[in-house]
């Protein structure tokens, strides 16, 4: 039978770098670099006072230390905070993109040309520091769907940004919040205007490409009155043997009828096998249901990052609201992930669903943490939540921290957790139906996570399901 | 098809198997008994190729090849199956995405097409009918939530499915009600022909007055200590082991 260690080697696929000009600014944090930043963008004025509040605020708070997993110190003034492609990137056409950013996409699998062709999904594609591609933004501005980098966004939707940026996630939310608030160079921006379904799955792919460069990227997604949207998010990032910090904001918001659907694959690069390198993925993720019969639901798949410190959240300020949270995370090697949710009920009738399933393998260290908090006004709420943890070997660790509030009478919280081992056991049964060792170990992984990727996209579904074999491999001894 | 010799076993130092030796020709159907702890169930699991024995001495042989190096996939594709003492469960996984992914891989591996969703459906409400199942079970996770009686009418009925050249069934009476054996047990009568081997193993004779053996072997310490026809089960219910322990520690020839 194959061990652990013979099989543990798989290397990341998506840890090439890209050979292209970049352009950046000096190390070091200081207001004069999210000046340089805000410059470099062309900002108006408003959005240049924004980042200062945020940096000045920035400075007066601390670094969290709760949470369960352990790094170095961050030096905050020894990372580049802007980088992007020399070759000015053309928002019109693909054409005057870079070739070998387009050779690069093609590589992880994103093949700019063909999505624009052949598939139902839109793509924005942010390399570094700037969005470099936006496909099918024609089409989705005959519905009077936006779609585009925060960037453009900032200089063609000045409205709509300021009355909602930073309305889920305010700039003095949490430490690397602020410090995305202060330096955020691009993301993605979405409006759905009333009534509209979104025919399409809107997609942002994001790529951390130079080396010691932190990505700080910021997602808005609105959804108004009656409109419908499903997001998804991928990422990769090249092998280099030093970390890099990866701080994004994501806001959602519903307004009444509303329902955004947001969907992440996380593959940023995990270090390797002996802990070295990889990607801090610190990330402030929350959504505002905000009219009555909203919907908000997050679904994440994390197989990469070296530590995630991440908890998608919902707030249910309109009746009837509901939020939704699934995740699977698995932790291999030396990993940690420190993620989970947060479900405040706030409108009356609102209901939440937590199905979190964690998977930890070789040295890795993997917490569940999640709130629950009812309010006295939401009267007849409901939420149910499920927490599953799977070990493989006796190295690896599982941690479940489930915090509940309940301020009323009326409400009802439901709570399940279980823990299981995979073992020799279950794989011999597979090996001895004909399945080899792999494909055991990725069918009983994925029928563990199963409740999970149901809730993904199709397509998303495979990749998953494979990333999810492949994070694992080798993992049973 | 199945020749054993001299074989020596052990699990985690401990040694368990103490010179086997045992021949099964093609249609041949041979019940191992013996009291608890003879080493039934490791001989079971060592010849489906579980990782935790050890080989110490002596050989297995299949269809004329040594066994021994053969990882436990290799030997489901050869045609080997066993029938487990406790079935495991696998949750979230289909009964039908489980059996059709075996299936499939043991077809590679030997040159034939995979069979696709219709035609494993099809084949599969066809073999569930051997062992009365319901249709349900088609899309229940495996063996999750099933009583003791439905995982082993779950066993052969994967067994009905792969239909392998040697068939091991591990206690397969365990837990059972005389109404779950007798449907278990008329399952595996129909799966018997001239070809395929079954090796049944057992604490009772009880399972015998159905699967009628060609041959019985008792096994005692790790090893065979008297063979015979189907009559030898019938006086191991009626004297107990404890005759044939008395009748081995006086040197009886058996």
């Amino acid at each position: 039978m194959q061990t652990i260690e013979q099989l543990v080697n798989k290397e990341y696929e998506y840890g090439f770098v890209t050979n292209i000009e970049e352009e950046t600014i000096p190390r070091g944090l200081n207001e004069d670099i999210v000046k340089i930043i805000s410059s470099k963008k062309n900002e108006p004025e408003w959005m240049l006072e924004w980042r200062l509040k945020a940096y000045r605020y920035w400075l007066t708070m601390e670094e969290p230390t709760w949470p369960n997993v352990k790094y170095q110190k961050i030096d905050y003034n020894n990372i580049f905070y802007y980088s992007a492609p020399k070759t000015k990137p053309n928002l019109e056409g693909l054409d005057q993109v870079d070739p070998e950013l387009l050779k690069t996409y093609e590589k992880l699998g994103i093949s700019l040309t063909e999505q624009k062709r052949l598939t139902g999904v839109a793509v924005d594609v942010i390399f570094d520091s700037v969005s470099v591609a936006t496909t099918y933004k024609e089409k989705l501005n005959e519905l009077g769907i936006i779609f585009c980098s925060f960037s453009e966004a900032v200089k063609d939707h000045p409205d709509l940004v300021k009355k909602y940026m930073g309305s889920v996630v305010p700039y003095t939310d949490n430490y690397f919040a602020t410090l995305n608030s202060a330096v955020f160079s691009d993301g993605s921006f979405c409006y759905i205007p009333p009534g509209v379904k979104c025919p399409m799955e809107l997609s942002t792919y994001f790529r951390i490409n130079a080396a010691e460069t932190g990505q700080f990227e910021r997602t808005l997604i609105i959804a108004d009155k009656g409109a419908k949207v499903s997001y998804l998010e991928g990422c990769t990032a090249p092998i280099r043997d030093t970390n890099q910090l990866h701080a994004a904001v994501v806001e959602l918001i519903a307004l009444e009828d509303g329902e955004v659907k947001y969907s992440t694959v996380q593959n940023w690069y995990a270090g390797d096998k002996d802990g070295k390198g990889g990607i801090y993925n610190f990330v402030t993720k929350r959504g505002n249901c905000a009219g009555k019969n909203s919907k908000i639901s997050w679904t994440q798949v994390e197989t990469g990052s070296a530590i995630t410190w991440k908890y998608p959240s919902v707030i249910l300020n309109g009746e009837n609201s509901i939020g939704e949270f699934y995740s699977v995370a698995v932790v291999n090697n030396h990993q940690q992930a420190d993620t989970g949710t947060k479900m405040i009920h706030i409108g009356k009738n609102t209901k939440s669903t937590i199905i979190s399933k964690g998977i930890s393998a070789g040295y890795g260290d993997n917490t569940y943490r999640g709130l629950v908090r009812i309010g006295k006004n939401a009267s007849n709420s409901r939420n149910y939540t499920q927490c599953d943890s799977m070990l493989m070997g006796n190295k690896c660790s599982a941690n479940t921290f489930p915090y509940i509030e309940v301020k009323n009478t009326t409400s009802n919280v439901e709570h399940e957790a279980s823990t299981s081992k995979i073992g020799e056991d279950q794989i011999f049964y597979c090996k001895q139906r004909g399945l080899n060792t792999e494909n055991a170990i990725s069918m009983i992984v994925n029928g563990f996570a199963k409740e999970v990727f149901k809730n993904l996209p199709m397509e998303f579904a495979v990749e998953a399901q494979k990333l999810l074999g492949i994070s694992l491999e080798g993992s049973v001894g | 098809m199945l020749q054993i010799n001299n074989l020596h076993a052990s699990i985690s130092g401990k040694k368990i198997l103490n010179g086997i030796t045992l021949n099964v020709n093609p249609g041949e159907v041979h019940a191992i008994m013996g009291p608890n702890g003879s080493g039934k169930s490791t001989l079971a699991q060592l010849l489906a190729g579980h990782p935790a024995y050890q080989i110490l001495e002596g050989e297995i042989k299949y269809e004329g090849n040594d066994l021994s190096e053969l990882e436990a996939e290799k030997r489901a594709q050869a045609g080997i199956f066993l029938a487990f003492q406790y079935p495991i469960e696998i949750p979230g996984v289909s009964n039908s995405y489980f059996l059709k992914t075996g299936l499939n891989e043991i077809r590679k591996s030997r040159g034939q097409e995979p069979l696709d969703a219709f035609e494993f459906l099809k084949l599969i409400r066809e073999k569930m009918k051997l062992v009365e199942m319901d249709e349900s079970f088609i899309n229940r996770p495996v063996n999750q939530g099933y009583s003791g009686g439905e995982k082993k009418r779950n066993e052969i009925l994967q067994m009905a499915v792969l239909e392998p050249k040697l068939a091991i069934l591990d206690e397969t009476d365990s837990g059972l009600d005389i109404d779950a054996l007798k449907i278990v047990a008329g399952g595996v009568n129909k799966l018997r022909n001239s070809n395929r081997s079954i090796i049944v193993v057992t604490h009772y004779q009880r399972l015998l007055n159905y699967i009628v053996p060609d041959f019985v072997h008792v096994l005692m310490n790790g090893k065979i200590v008297k063979s015979g026809g189907k009559e030898l089960a019938l006086e191991l219910e009626e004297f107990g082991y404890d005759k044939i322990k008395v009748e081995v520690e006086n040197g009886v020839s058996v």
